[in-house]
């Protein structure tokens, strides 16, 4: 099944690469979907807190070092590693420092964070002592979207049972140092995934992002020195401490290291969220895990929305989903939010519902973003639907690609257009068709609706 | 009337989330008080909130207009928000808001006349497994809704008429991967494997 060889070192193991080889065990989700798994009895059964004693028994550089050491790679899409970035804040400069998990999961197709929040919130509290302590941090901040009602409760109160028990508070698990953790719920905004603009909307502003420099380490919330990591980058420096860090690594491909959450969406068999070593085949999770498509694919979106999509080719399938091996394609493997993009569906639909979402979702500070997306794209787009284009348009669309990506304030914009440019790079038959004869190539996009 | 009047340990409460001179963080938390109680946040709450967080009305409206779940207006009892973003739209969601907006007979920024509903479009809620979906009000999400389903769901909602949820179960199964097999999950008050 596998086509891509793998080198293995004489004295080394083989690292784990599926979640069929039986060495491989969920731990992220492993108690996603047990009774009681929320509560702070059934988490220390089951060695909650064990991994950020080891961390707060240490100095914060030796746990910068076990987390660089595993390999550990932000989850919140960019990819960028954890321990590194927690090693550049600054060290004795008498301020305040702040830990934000970014907990405001938006994108479109991820749906990750959401289930390990409500299942398992010790997981991450534990996470947030030991990130916390490696940037030296008394307090932390968890930004959870607004609309994750379920897990902002199961936060509050693991968090209310945690200081009952002296594991947050004045001594934190006894180590005479004081931290604490607050959750803050957003309000439906997307933009306030984006790290500048959700410190902006937790310091009560409109959440427009802001430019860097200075970078959070310099001056993040409140004009002092932070750091914003995602749930599972979080979740998964505590699993680190627990495990070591030669378990993370014992896991994935040569530079894509530890598990991995992939979740699919669209037309599968079996949606969900799958835990599996980084280096699993798109095969493997598509087929094994997700049961297959339910009717035929054209493509998909490796990382949710934001991330260019791929052809659902064999060679694609075959391919170890990691870092580099996206990146060799052109896309970035991004949330693991895969999104299924059916065959019989027109793409120019699917891909005015991201226009839509995006022009929506702008935050409105910049005028290539805010006009380009948002009015212009959006009516490019409502013309070719409403079978009023001409060839042109096709043309006008791949010119304003050009003045809107790299050139808009934040990511935000290049999101939107590189998934939109990818579909017209794969289909620009479909683009061309539905512009010239005004209505669409395939058209099961229709009633998709099911009555039971 | 005031309504933070008789809630001072509540807004210390949240206060106390956030440094000392930072007040104006409190106005998220703030806002959702009101919108959860009252439906929507009307200039006299807005101004009850500058006075705490030690702002001006207008600032507090600038940031509460940047954010799609409060409300300047007065929304229903069952303040109904369909995502409408692809995972769900291919899951029929563009059909489900056109039924939802035949059946009770409104739109965008309309209420029912006996005030139980309203409707709003909203972007990816997050739970793309479980399409389509809707979240009501302040509260849970309502997941893989069928015809049937929301047929029945709206029924039930009619017949409390009191902006009160069902107890029972609102979430749909997901699928998880334990130790080499493929196992089903719900995540609803009392886990089920
Ligand atoms: C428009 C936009 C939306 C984003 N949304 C999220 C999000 O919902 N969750 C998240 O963790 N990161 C999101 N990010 C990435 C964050 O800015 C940041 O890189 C990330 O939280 C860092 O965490 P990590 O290093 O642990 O991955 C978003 C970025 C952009 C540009
Ligand atoms: S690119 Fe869009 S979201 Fe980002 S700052 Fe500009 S307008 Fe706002
Ligand atoms: S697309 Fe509807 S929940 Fe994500």
């Amino acid at each position: 099944m596998t086509a891509v060889a793998e080198v293995v070192s004489p004295e080394k193991p083989k690292s784990i690469t599926s979640g069929l080889d039986p060495r491989f065990k969920p731990r992220l989700y492993e108690h996603v979907g047990q009774n009681n798994s929320w509560t702070l009895e059934y988490a220390l059964r089951h060695g909650a807190y064990e991994g950020a004693k080891k961390a707060l028994a240490g100095t914060p550089e030796s746990v910068q070092d076990e987390v660089k050491k595993a390999g550990l790679r932000g989850r919140g899409g960019a990819g960028f590693p954890t321990g590194v970035k927690w090693s550049f804040m600054p060290k004795e400069d008498g301020k305040p420092h702040y830990l934000v998990c970014n907990a405001d999961e938006s994108e479109p197709g991820t749906y990750k964070d959401r289930y390990l929040m409500e299942a398992d919130p010790h997981q991450l509290l534990e996470g947030m002592l030991i990130g916390m302590h490696a940037i030296r941090a008394n307090v932390g901040y968890i930004y959870i979207r607004g609309e994750y009602i379920l897990g902002a409760n199961r936060l509050n109160a693991a968090i209310a049972e945690a200081r009952a028990a002296g594991i947050l508070g004045e001594n934190a698990l006894g180590f005479g140092k004081s931290m604490e953790v607050h959750v803050h719920r957003g309000a439906g905004a997307y933009i306030c995934g984006e790290e500048t603009a959700l410190m902006n909307s937790l310091e009560g502003l409109r959440a427009n992002p802001r430019l860097k420099p200075p970078f959070p380490a310099q001056a993040g919330i409140f004009g002092m020195p932070s750091t914003v990591n995602n749930v599972v980058s979080i979740a998964s420096a505590a699993l680190i401490m627990r495990h070591g860090a030669d378990w993370f690594s014992s896991m994935g491909t040569e530079k894509s290291k530890g598990n991995f959450l992939f979740h699919i969406s669209g037309p599968i068999k079996r949606p969900g969220v799958y835990e599996l070593p980084l280096g699993t085949t798109y095969r493997e999770i598509i087929y094994t895990w997700g049961g297959g498509p339910t009717e035929p694919i054209k493509a998909f979106n490796p990382g949710g929305s934001s991330t260019p999509m791929l052809p659902f080719t064999d060679e694609i399938l075959d391919m170890q989903a990691d870092y580099e091996n996206c990146a060799a394609k052109g896309t970035f493997l991004g949330t693991g939010g895969i999104i299924l993009i059916p065959q019989n569906c027109d793409i120019v639909n699917m891909m005015y519902n991201y226009v839509r979402f995006y022009g929506h979702e702008s935050c409105g500070k910049c005028t290539p973003c805010r006009e380009g997306i948002g009015t212009w794209m959006n009516r490019i787009f409502q013309k070719l639907i409403s079978g009023k284009g001409d060839p042109n348009d096709v043309k006008i669309l791949e010119d304003l690609f050009g003045n809107i990506k790299g050139k808009s304030f934040c990511l935000l914009a290049d999101s939107c257009i590189m998934p939109v440019q990818s579909a017209m790079k794969l289909f620009r038959d479909e683009f061309e068709y539905i512009a010239q004869h005004g209505k669409p190539m395939y058209t099961g996009y229709g009633n998709r609706w099911k009555d039971e | 009337m005031s309504f933070f009047a008789n809630k001072q340990a509540l807004v210390a409460e949240i206060l106390s989330r956030y440094p000392v001179g930072r007040e104006r963080s409190a106005v998220m938390p703030l806002l959702r008080e009101v919108q959860n109680a009252e439906g929507f946040v009307s200039d006299a709450r807005v101004a009850e909130i500058a006075a705490i967080i030690k702002s001006t009305p207008t600032e507090v409206k600038s940031v509460m207009s940047f954010y799609s779940t409060y409300s300047s207006s007065p929304t229903g009892k069952y303040h109904l928000q369909v995502c409408m973003t692809l995972s769900c739209a291919l899951a029929g969601s563009d059909q489900m808001w056109d039924y939802l907006c035949e059946t009770l007979d409104i739109g965008v920024g309309d209420v029912t006349s006996d005030g139980l509903f309203s409707v709003q479009k909203v972007e990816c809620l997050g739970s793309c497994g479980t399409a389509p979906l809707m979240q009501v009000s302040d509260s849970g999400y309502y997941e893989c809704l069928t015809k049937k389903r929301l047929n029945a769901l709206l029924a039930d909602f009619k017949a409390r008429g009191d902006g009160s949820m069902p107890e029972s179960d609102t979430r749909a199964p997901v699928f998880v991967q334990k130790n080499g097999d493929v196992v089903t999950q719900i995540t609803a008050e009392g886990a089920i494997l």
